[in-house]
């Protein structure tokens, strides 16, 4: 078929365009590298100047590399979502995933100080993070789904979803009352989404996280598949409603809990990426899906952290600064343009 | 073996459980759908059609008594093994999406794809030959969304078709069709019936067509819900207990209901 060959045309590039696009996001920054240098310190060879090769390990290869995490895995979390709620709206930012998430971490953060020393300094490790964050996740998706299930309707879904944030929000920002400027300006940093920052032990803990949230995703294609045509239409094709929701919602939870921990909140990708992915590829086979959510998340990531650092001067923009000026035209552009594909 | 029991229904009742509180609609029903049997669902709106299709379809839960596939309750049924016995029309609206005509109808090959629901060469005849039978080749490559709702009916039934199994149940299937489409589903049910030993059983309000061509009809009212033979019931007089209205008259000359 056709189809078959622009697939793999349409993969191919998306490859090409994500190697180039990771030696391009390691060369650029505040002090500029030569593309020639950066392949030579990643190929293993020894770069002209020792400070560049410095930044390029202690640095720039560990942003690099929690950005593309963060774009397939965020990405990845919102395919699912999209899917599991028959939201095309749906996401982990939309959904208040991400602010249960920060609800875990403040909770970590701000509150270390009511708890037992011993508590805390486990908490407050990379851990500690990670679990509070998952976990602050997973409670507000299963109270969202909880809800979703008496509604039926979409759109009052997205409205539960944008409560959840304003509670956990307003919760957190309680505990600022109550908290130390340190933590406080720790608690804000961490906000603000940063890809920096990340030693090798926190990516090789974001990086297992990840793993693990796409294996589970891509068994779960299939049930995805039937998921398509509703509930009572999938239970009917042999598939086990109850299994799968909950090996989708583990993945969802942990995906988008883990890299909330690491990165922050980070808005709209997990929302606009699975609709471009979907827009490009013309399907809803979440077999080509899968694999073209997650290049394209990687390289969107890519492309944001590269902007956010203003090639050439010392300023660094909040990568959510970047990822919402990119998502949110899109996900205006993509309600006009497919409002038939909405309703 | 043309007598052989598929699905049965032991005196079972019908309803919806919230919480502690159960709404009972139908009770003491007693079906046999058997090989090679086309078979009619009447009733008046409302009376439960649905609710009665959704239970025996193992979606919902029966209130009392058992539903038996093959023997074994529905309920202890592995769902992959239902799904290869049993496939549904619903008449809800699909989710958004972006799929294809051919993919839609694909999936109802789940229950005999891998784990990641790769399509094998008799997957995709099996498609193939379903949208042949329901007359939609032409629209393979097109978005369900683009096409119109009398279409989409026969995807939906090309894709129960493509799932293959020996127990079909539709759901209002004639509903979005005009005169000439209505005729040609009912006949293509029939066919099927006839030529490959499938039981259909489907619910509809076109009950002079459903005398014409089915084998078997099931007749809901507010007190019962009995299975037997068109003939049976015309000679018996149920039509005119399905309305409970003085206006409309079942005529059994004609086989058909009158307006007074």
């Amino acid at each position: 078929m056709a189809n078959k060959q622009r697939n793999i045309l349409l993969f191919s590039l998306l490859g090409l365009g994500f190697i180039v696009l990771f030696f391009i996001n390691i060369s650029f920054g505040s002090i500029n590298i030569p593309l020639k240098e950066v392949y030579k310190s990643l190929t293993g060879g020894q770069a002209s100047k020792s400070t560049w090769e410095y930044i390029i390990i202690n640095y720039r290869m560990p942003k690099a590399i929690t950005a593309v995490l963060v774009g397939m895995g965020l990405s990845i979390s919102g395919l699912l979502m999209q899917t599991l709620f028959r939201n095309p709206l749906a996401g982990p930012y939309v959904l208040g995933l991400s602010s249960g998430a920060s609800l875990g971490v403040a909770i970590v953060i701000l509150g270390a100080a009511l708890m037992p020393p011993f508590l805390a300094t486990f908490l407050v490790s990379s851990y500690g993070i990670v679990l509070a964050s998952s976990l602050g996740s997973f409670a507000v998706l299963l109270a969202v789904l909880t809800v979703s299930h008496r509604l039926r309707d979409t759109m009052a879904i997205l409205i539960v979803g944008l409560m959840f944030g304003s509670l956990t929000s307003s919760i957190v920002g309680t505990l600022t009352y109550f908290s130390t400027a340190e933590q406080l300006q720790k608690f804000t940093f961490w906000s603000l989404g940063n890809l920096g920052n990340l030693s090798w032990t926190a990516i090789s803990i974001l990086s297992s996280c990840v793993l693990i949230g796409l294996v589970l995703s891509l068994i779960s294609v299939k049930p995805l598949n039937s998921l398509l045509l509703g509930e009572n239409y999938a239970k009917s094709l042999g598939m086990n409603y109850k299994k799968a929701r909950l090996i989708i919602i583990f993945a969802t939870s942990i995906l988008a809990g883990s890299i909330t921990a690491f990165a922050g909140p980070v808005a709209f990708i997990g929302l606009a990426v699975p609709h471009i992915a979907k827009l490009v590829f013309q399907t809803s086979n979440h077999t080509i899906l899968f694999w073209g959510t997650i290049l394209f998340g990687a390289l969107i990531m890519l492309i944001c952290d590269s902007i956010s650092q203003l090639p050439g001067s010392d300023i660094t923009l909040p990568i959510n600064a970047v990822t919402s000026i990119f998502g949110a035209p899109i996900v205006i552009w993509l309600l006009i343009r497919k409002r038939k594909m909405m309703n | 073996m043309k007598n052989e029991i598929i699905l049965q229904a032991l005196k079972i009742s019908i309803g919806y459980s919230h919480k502690k509180e159960k709404t009972i609609i139908a009770s003491n029903i007693d079906l046999s759908l058997r090989k090679g049997k086309l078979i009619a669902l009447i009733g008046a709106n409302g009376i439960g059609k649905s609710t009665l299709l959704k239970t025996i379809t193992g979606i919902q839960k029966t209130i009392t008594g058992t539903v038996l596939l093959n023997g074994t309750s529905i309920h202890n049924l592995d769902s992959l093994i239902l799904a290869q016995n049993l496939s549904v029309v619903l008449t809800e609206k699909l989710p958004p999406s972006n799929l294809t005509v051919f993919e839609l109808v694909a999936l109802g090959r789940q229950p005999y794809t891998n784990w990641i629901g790769k399509l094998t060469d008799l997957d995709i005849a099996k498609v193939e030959e379903a949208m042949l039978l329901t007359q939609i080749s032409h629209l393979a490559t097109k978005k369900h969304f683009e096409i119109s709702d009398g279409q989409l009916q026969k995807v939906l039934i090309a894709r129960a078709l493509a799932q293959d199994t020996p127990l079909i149940i539709l759901d209002e299937p004639t509903t979005h069709l005009d005169l000439l489409h209505k005729v040609s589903l009912f006949k293509l049910l029939k066919k099927l019936t006839q030529e490959t030993e499938k039981c259909i059983l489907f619910s509809t309000h076109d009950i002079d067509m459903a005398i014409q061509l089915s084998d078997e009809m099931i007749i809901m009212t507010p007190e019962t819900v009995i299975q037997d033979e068109p003939c049976n019931f015309i000679s018996k007089g149920s039509f005119n207990t399905l309305f409970n209205d003085e206006h409309i008259i079942f005529d059994q000359e004609k086989g058909k209901f009158l307006i007074v």
